[in-house]
């Protein structure tokens, strides 16, 4: 019976799942904090202001014009697809053979950058255009005002569609298994291959996989709330003095 | 008296609607002038030019006597000696009160924070709001927020403060409040430019009343000719209507 099945392959096989899961949730960690940040830096980039000066103006036209097709070539094409091109079109130019943990990575990396660089600047621009004045009013240049002002505000936005790539991610890293990862997905089909229980061994990965997906929704939610900081603010008196001006220190 | 903003000649067009037109004036300093007029008439946008938050589309403006539309001036540090107040107070809504005053002074002008704690708190003691340092800009009154966005500008500690109908956004009861920190700072010595429909406020604390417009100054001088004894019909008109209105 299949019950019986499922709780046999699991006592037997769990350390295999427990590896996958394992380097399915580090792929998805590292890629999605990549993605993130790569998102965070073409987001800038591509909302710097057009300079007047012509150099200036061709530098940053071109470099939005790479930034550009990089979003689109990766946000349209399905992340098997570039696995396979990557990894492939790697050991074939340079004749060397690519760390497949590496490679996964990478790929999902820039996979998670393509989409998060798009929903970093739907965050910046959705932040009042009186933030960036208010920002430059004071001498802040495009940089200074990003860092300080418009993502800390836009970040907090973009939260929860970050905490979304990272669930895609943790389901998505699944496709990895054509150039070998040894994720959640690759380990279950070896698991299923060595039984011929398909079903059972399946059935196993995709309870890991709802209970990954679940736990990391449910602590970004918390997260979230915990940065939107107490309701109250306390008045400022004379022994809160050090505490209120190192907070504030902090902050900054 | 020493001239600190000096502007020449200035335009500027949106497209092909020209909104401002060979505006020539100048602020010294110690001056609190005071920018009068209809809506959409460009008082806004003169001011924006004056910080460079709009770029000119002619006309030089002078502080202390060099042209800020040079390319080789460094608009940055331009703007820190500006000090900027908006209708919609703006401020930075993920630092609290004191982090707003503070920020521009590390950031910008590199000061230690230590320094900068002092300054903010200084300011915000002006303006009767150091005991909110805690407070983050949602949890705050209108007036409060234009009181401390008006110590974050001081804070940076500018030549000129530019004011944009700093109470226009404001719930009748909360004018006042705003009002009595920026006549304080008018008693106090500081270079103001004010665009206001305060008739009030502009002649008890004004040096100077500028009528604008259609995009030109269409009269100035001291408050007791402009309110009293208008030469310009349109002055006339406007001041008409707008003392029926209250
Ligand atoms: N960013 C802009 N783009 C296009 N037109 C603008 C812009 N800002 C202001 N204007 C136009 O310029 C004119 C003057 O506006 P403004 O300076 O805000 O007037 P005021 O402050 O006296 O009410 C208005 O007709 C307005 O529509
Ligand atoms: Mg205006």
């Amino acid at each position: 019976m299949s019950l019986e099945w499922i709780v046999k392959i699991a006592t037997r096989y769990w350390p295999m799942f427990l590896r996958g899961a394992g380097v399915t949730l580090y792929i998805s960690i590292i890629g999605t904090v990549m993605g993130f940040i790569i998102g965070i830096i073409v987001g800038v980039i591509r909302t710097i202001p057009i300079p007047d000066k012509l150099y200036k103006k061709i530098i940053l036209k071109s470099i939005n014009a790479v930034l550009t097709t990089y979003v689109e070539v990766f946000r349209g094409t399905p992340m098997i697809v570039q696995a396979m091109v990557i990894y492939y079109g790697t050991i074939m130019t340079f004749g060397i053979d690519v760390n497949r943990m590496f490679a996964g990575i990478f790929i999902v990396s820039i996979n998670t950058g393509a989409y998060m660089a798009e929903i970093v600047r739907g965050g910046i621009i959705s932040v009042d255009k009186g933030q960036f004045e208010a920002a430059h009013a004071i001498g802040m240049n495009h940089f200074q005002t990003m860092a300080y002002v418009v993502l800390p505000q836009a970040i907090r936005n973009i939260l929860p569609a970050t905490g979304n790539e990272f669930v895609i991610n943790i389901k998505d890293t699944s496709v990895l298994n054509v150039i070998s990862v040894t994720e959640l997905y690759f380990q279950t089909s070896s698991v299923a291959g060595i039984n011929f229980r398909f079903f059972e061994a399946f059935f196993i990965a995709s309870v890991i996989y709802f209970i990954m997906t679940f736990t990391v929704t449910r602590i970004l939610r918390y997260i979230e709330k915990k940065l939107d900081g107490p309701e109250n603010y306390t008045m400022y008196t004379e022994h809160l003095a050090e505490e209120t001006a190192e907070t504030a220190g902090r902050q900054i | 008296m020493e001239k600190i903003i000096e502007v020449q000649h200035l335009s500027k067009s949106f497209g092909t609607n020209e909104v401002l037109k060979d505006i020539n004036f100048s602020v010294s300093k110690g001056e609190v002038v005071c920018i009068i007029g209809s809506s959409g008439s460009g008082k806004s946008t003169l001011l924006r030019c004056i910080n460079l938050l709009e770029k000119p589309s002619g006309g030089n403006i002078l502080y202390k006597g060099v042209n800020i539309l040079d390319d080789k001036h460094d608009i940055f540090a331009y703007r820190t000696k500006m000090g900027m107040v908006f209708q919609q107070f703006n401020l930075f809504n993920n630092h609290n009160v004191l982090g707003n005053c503070m920020v521009g002074q590390i950031k910008v002008l590199k000061r230690s924070k230590e320094e900068a704690r002092r300054i903010a708190m200084n300011y915000l003691k002006v303006v009767g709001m150091d005991q909110y340092v805690n407070a983050k800009p949602k949890q705050l009154s209108g007036g409060q927020k234009q009181r401390v966005a008006i110590a974050r500008a001081l804070s940076m500690e500018p030549d000129v403060m530019l004011f944009d109908e700093p109470t226009s956004a404001l719930d009748p009861e909360m004018v006042g409040e705003v009002l009595k920190v920026m006549k304080k700072l008018a008693e106090a010595g500081l270079t103001m430019l004010i665009v206001t429909h305060e008739m009030e406020f502009a002649r008890e604390v004004a040096d100077r009343v500028v009528f604008m417009d259609k995009g030109v100054i269409e009269e100035e001088g001291p408050p007791e000719q402009i309110f009293n004894n208008p030469v310009k019909e349109r002055t006339r008109e406007f001041l008409k209507r707008t003392l029926e209105k209250m």
